[in-house]
């Protein structure tokens, strides 16, 4: 019997009398490996961080692993990577290291405390994204992909059942991002950790995901890329060739 | 042994013992101000301490238990605007300052005029500090180490990315209130050493100083403090031996360290 790990029913979000998100029901269960694609103002991020409890919805109910999100508190299941960080200060003066071990927080009870025994769980992440040569750097030394590498490892240091991640590949040089990928799937099929991607990446998603969530303020499609494909719905609604471009894996 | 002789004076030791924790707090906290881009907040929040001050001397009773609720209820009224008002931080010090500095000024005419009293408190004087405020000084700066101490990992996580720090199940409101009554207070209590009008300084400074050289955010504080310390207790000896204002040196004596600090960097970066 799948977990569901998130559950929405009929959400909606409005900021200033503008509706960003209208009528959203969806369920994420276990294992799940979620692309969540839509053009520019189409409310992914708005979606995620509704998702998590990070912002209100005006309407509609959200279950996060059976818990409305005000009430959750397992925050140590989750590892999230935000779009960019809002009003980043290249002159921060923390080291790698110290920005990772953040991550560990959410399992921490008060008072919250990184102590000697947790390197362990940080080291594995460096080796795990290959960023141990860079752990003793201030973050505003690093370039834009390195970090968001060590972002990323914040999100994984944790080892959490469900990543969110919100554009987190558009620093990556292909190299990485290909290698990037290759630690995500590795994660959903070995670990079954369950993946949401906010992507813009159309065309490539698809390789790697199990599921697409296809947004523009309401879900215009959600379901496995099978279906998407032979959907003659989706076929009227982007057009032969785009639904193509989609289904790209399958070409 | 001129210092040694410096040293025997009663009032000397107060100013030492009350200024070496005030700088400590508001080095401590002054990095994280420095980092959220909430350095005014020490401006805003001085200007409000003019207009309890004021309330005070009106009431006839000691300022700084009018100071002190004033102060921080004024604090908690900043994070409401900036949460509620759709303001930034610096909007919302603005509004607070100004509320402070107005209000001030009314209850000062009501009172019949500026006095003395008032005046001392702008530019401050730490060497005319009682035994008692060294008391309450003592008291109120564990109570604000304490919780900087115990809060340490959240306030990182929070002032680095207050959207994760949510996500990872830290009660961002809960600790940002915490933080700005820690800052009142602080603010409060550092008024007596330089003054309304230079309190700011010994915020933002120390921390700047700090955040020219510093590799790592527990080095950054540690190193804020030390630079804080530093320049009270300079800024004590030099002006008395001087016959110089005490708040204005120590806050010269922090720009030198400012400059310092900044061509260390700087040849540093050339250098590498």
């Amino acid at each position: 019997m799948p977990v569901d790990i998130v559950c929405a029913d009929r959400l909606c979000f409005t900021y200033n009398a503008a509706e960003v998100l209208c009528d959203i029901s969806l369920q994420i269960t276990a294992g799940d490996y979620i692309g969540l694609v839509g053009p520019n103002g189409s409310g992914k991020t708005t979606l995620i961080k509704t998702l998590l409890g990070l912002l209100p919805p005006s309407a509609g109910r959200i279950a996060l692993f059976g818990r409305n999100p005000a009430e959750f508190s397992d925050w140590c299941k989750i590892g999230y990577l935000p779009q960019k960080l809002t009003g980043f200060n290249p002159y921060f003066p923390a080291r790698v290291k110290e920005i990772v071990s953040l991550g560990l927080l959410a399992r921490k009870r008060f008072p919250r405390r990184i102590a000697k025994t947790d390197e362990a769980a940080i080291n594995r992440v460096f080796s795990l994204l290959d960023i141990h040569e860079i752990k003793d750097k201030r973050i505003g030394e690093l370039s834009g992909g390195q970090q968001q590498r060590v972002l990323l490892a914040r999100a994984l240091v944790g080892e959490p059942e469900f990543l969110i991640l919100d554009e987190p590949t558009t620093a990556l040089d292909p190299e990485t991002r290909d290698k990037f990928f290759s630690t995500l799937k590795e994660l959903n099929q070995n670990q079954r950790v369950t993946i949401i991607i906010v992507t813009h990446d159309v065309a490539d998603i698809g390789k790697y995901a199990s599921k697409l969530l296809y947004l523009d303020k309401r879900i215009i499609f959600f379901g496995s890329f099978e279906n998407f494909c032979s959907s003659a719905d989706m076929a009227r609604y982007f057009g032969e060739f785009a639904q193509h471009l989609i289904c790209h894996r399958h070409s | 042994m001129e210092l040694l002789h410096i040293l025997s004076y009663g009032f000397i030791q107060r100013a030492l013992i009350a200024g070496c924790l005030i700088a400590l707090l508001c080095s401590m906290l002054g990095v994280f101000l420095v980092l959220r881009r909430l350095s005014l907040i020490g401006d805003g929040l001085a200007h409000v301490t003019f207009g309890s001050i004021a309330l005070g001397l009106l009431l006839n009773v000691s300022p700084i238990y009018v100071s002190i609720p004033v102060v921080m209820a004024s604090s908690l009224w900043i994070l409401k605007l900036t949460e509620k008002a759709r303001l930034y931080g610096d909007a919302a010090i603005g509004i607070v300052s100004a509320a402070g500095i107005a209000g001030g000024t009314l209850l000062a005419s009501v009172a019949g005029g500026f006095n003395v009293d008032l005046f001392s408190y702008l530019f401050g004087n730490i060497l005319a500090i009682s035994t008692a405020e060294v008391g309450i000084s003592f008291v109120l700066s564990l109570a604000v180490i304490a919780v900087i101490v115990t809060y340490y990992h959240d306030l990182f996580s929070l002032t680095f990315d207050e959207e994760f720090a949510q996500a990872s199940g830290i009660r961002t409101k809960r600790i940002n209130s915490i933080f700005i009554l820690a800052t009142a207070l602080t603010i409060v209590l550092a008024t007596r050493v330089v003054g309304i009008l230079l309190v700011s300084a010994l915020l933002i400074l120390p921390a700047v100083t700090s955040l020219q050289i510093a590799k790592g955010f527990k080095p950054a504080i540690l190193i804020a403090a030390i630079f804080g310390i530093i320049s009270v207790i300079g800024g004590i000896g030099v002006s008395f031996i001087m016959n110089l204002p005490t708040g204005a040196t120590i806050v010269m004596l922090n720009l030198i360290f400012f400059s310092a600090a900044f061509s260390f960097r700087s040849r540093r970066y050339q250098s590498q």
